[in-house]
């Protein structure tokens, strides 16, 4: 286990790098942040001292050494335009994104787990057939579209919930925090939803397909043999077995929830790090693009090795020793 | 012979699969009775309709497969006319099913403890620990050393041998009347396939408990069973006593089946083999199922033949029996 986590933690450092050098790049070649943050009445001198303010008038591997020097003490640099720390201008948008990630992925498993259960175990019954016809739905409707329609009837229509903002918040550990309050709740709901809706459909095809397989088992068929209860068979013997796949996705779709929930972040105007990183590009404040791609990759790494762990919990067969 | 009851009576029973290319008859017309402690050997090929039997005896057949007729008395009660939760109070309590396949039959995320102390549990009721005594001895019982930590293992890490004695342990937990053994077995090499054997037989001749042992292998009947019923194209089509049947066939389907067992006394000789192949369930020839493979075989071999009784608990179904040399036996 302790090996196993060190080699991880080597490779996740690998990674990081490798990571830094492609963004530094890639974020060097879209453009030059210079002609939109300098007034064009500015004159030469003018200029000059502003782009060496920046750093930007190095060589680009020395801007790069120096950002890898300073990212090292924690510093990822300072944002061209707001004049903040990028790193502290992303944490304070973090929760929002993150509590919305959350509620979604939540809202998935919680939804996504009973329905793809039904599915799996009726699957020639009527109900069963339209939950599967409403998952393609679900992975077929642009976000955006959904987001709107979402905004239209509820908020619009119907007047039941707020379409914008993060309502109300509370503090906790020192951060900010919607869903603390009712009306954080509340104006949490759609945008949750919004996120959510791809996912749940996700987890029912996953789960049913599981369910599915699983079923035809020997060792099903030997439980039911047992003269186990179907719950029990249900609950206990085909659950387990189909956990692994729906952790693995799920994993996968929340780090891609918190890293690029650009779309619902927008329509409901929620200040979350999508929004940040989005209106970040627009103007090329390169330090907050950079520092937000470094914190996800992190974040990745993290939700990997999670799962990781996940598996070793749900199956006995997977030693994460063996890997060393 | 007839002074016990039987544990299991088995009269005419068909279970057919609907399924969209038509009706596979798996099992049709299959009759065959256990008595306590007797062992009956379910002898047949692959696809013969062995395992349908024993699952249509626990009542474990999926859709679309269904029971469509006959009767399944065990201690006297038809097992198909019993309601689902009735049914399950029987299954694994008094009768109780080992499957083939070792490999597959435990749970590979659950630990054994889990996977016993659940079945104690689910027909009696006791404490977890009460229950978790019970698994113990029960490992115990079946020859696997140290039961106390080998509870809290996971079937992975045992061999397969060790996981079907764990199979056999839970399948007996409840001391049941009825044992239904699916190949036990045939996955497993061939000095462990003796332990269980033995073992099997012990059982049944201390506690009384009725068991069918399936399988293709009849070396594995000659030695075990009392009883022996040969399926063929889901119909019995020769039963008896396993002495009888063995040294004495009747049916030419029996008759090639020994043929094709390697034997000493006939060595240096070619194996008889069947030639053919089994038919397809779902495009039987007319009349007997065997005619097109049998030797034997003449035109009146297209009408169903009956099974009559040659001698009293001998059964088989065809019209030109190798009654000379069963007379000569």
């Amino acid at each position: 286990m302790t090996v196993f986590l060190l080699r991880r933690l080597m490779q996740a450092a690998v990674v990081v790098l490798a990571m830094s050098l492609l963004v530094f790049i890639g974020v060097y070649a879209i453009g030059d942040p210079v002609e939109i943050l300098i007034s064009p009445e500015a004159d030469q001198i003018e200029r000059e001292r502003a782009i060496a303010a920046l750093g930007l008038d190095l060589p680009l591997w020395q801007q790069y050494l120096v950002f890898l020097g300073k990212a090292l003490q924690g510093d990822l640099g300072r944002s061209f335009v707001f004049n903040e720390p990028a790193l502290q201008l992303i944490l304070q948008r973090m929760p929002a994104t993150l509590e919305l990630a959350f509620g979604a992925t939540f809202a998935a498993l919680l939804i996504g787990l009973p329905l793809g259960l039904y599915a799996g175990l009726r699957p020639d019954s009527s109900v069963s057939k339209g939950i599967m016809a409403t998952s393609i739905l679900g992975f077929s409707l642009p976000t955006f579209w959904v987001g709107l329609m979402l905004i239209m009837v509820f908020a619009v229509q119907l007047g039941w919930l707020p379409s914008t903002g993060r309502g109300e918040t509370a503090e906790l550990f020192g951060l900010r925090w919607s869903f603390l309050t009712w009306d954080g709740l509340a104006h949490m709901v759609m945008p949750a939803i919004n996120l959510a809706l791809f996912k749940i459909s996700l987890v029912i095809r996953l789960t049913r397909a599981g369910v599915r397989e699983t079923m035809l088992m020997d060792y099903v068929k030997f439980a039911r043999a047992k003269g186990l209860s179907p719950a029990r068979v249900t609950f206990v013997h085909v659950f387990k077995n189909i956990l692994i796949p729906v952790v693995t996705v799920v994993g996968l779709e929340f780090g891609g929830t918190i890293a690029f929930s650009v779309v619902t972040e927008s329509i409901f105007a929620w200040p979350g790090m999508g929004k940040l990183i989005i209106d970040s590009i627009n103007v090329l404040d390169r330090p907050v693009i950079v520092a937000y791609l470094m914190i996800i990759v992190l974040m990745f790494i993290t939700i990997n090795l999670v799962v990781d762990l996940t598996y070793s919990l749900l199956d006995p067969r997977v030693r994460l020793e063996s890997k060393a | 012979m007839n002074d016990t009851a039987p544990t299991l009576e088995v009269r005419e029973l068909r279970t057919h699969f609907f399924t969209r290319a038509g009706v596979v008859k798996a099992v049709d017309d299959v009759s065959f009775t256990v008595r306590r402690g007797k062992v009956l050997g379910l002898v047949g090929e692959s696809g013969s309709g062995k395992t349908v039997t024993g699952f249509s005896i626990i009542g474990l057949v999926d859709p679309p497969g269904r029971i469509a007729g006959g009767q399944i008395l065990f201690q006297g009660k038809d097992l198909a006319s019993l309601s689902e939760a009735e049914m399950r109070h029987l299954r694994g309590n008094r009768i109780a099913m080992i499957f083939q396949d070792p490999m597959m039959t435990l749970n590979p995320v659950l630990r054994i403890d889990t996977q016993m102390i659940e079945t104690v549990q689910a027909h009696a009721k006791v404490s977890r620990e009460e229950a978790r005594q019970r698994a113990r001895d029960a490992l115990g019982q079946v020859g696997i050393p140290s039961p106390d930590e080998r509870l809290k293992s996971y079937p992975h890490q045992f061999s397969g041998g060790m996981r079907q004695r764990v199979a056999i342990a839970i399948a007996l937990l409840h001391k049941p009347d009825l044992i239904i053994a699916d190949e036990p077995t045939t996955a497993l090499d061939v000095t462990i396939q003796g332990q269980i054997l033995a073992e099997a037989q012990k059982l049944c001749a201390e506690t009384g408990t009725a068991l069918i042992w399936i399988t293709h292998d009849l070396s594995v009947v000659a030695g075990l069973a009392d009883d022996i019923a040969v399926m063929y194209a889901g119909k019995v089509v020769e039963s008896g006593p396993v002495s009888q049947v063995l040294d004495a066939p009747l049916h030419p389907y029996t008759v090639g089946l020994i043929g094709s067992v390697p034997s000493r006394n006939r060595r240096g000789e070619p194996l008889r083999q069947i030639p053919g192949m089994t038919p397809s369930l779902l495009n039987l020839p007319e009349g007997c199922a065997f005619r097109s493979r049998c030797p034997r075989a003449e035109p009146n071999c297209a009408v169903p033949p009956p099974m009559p009784e040659y001698r009293p608990g001998r059964f088989a179904r065809c019209i030109h029996p190798h009654l000379e040399e069963a007379v000569a036996a």
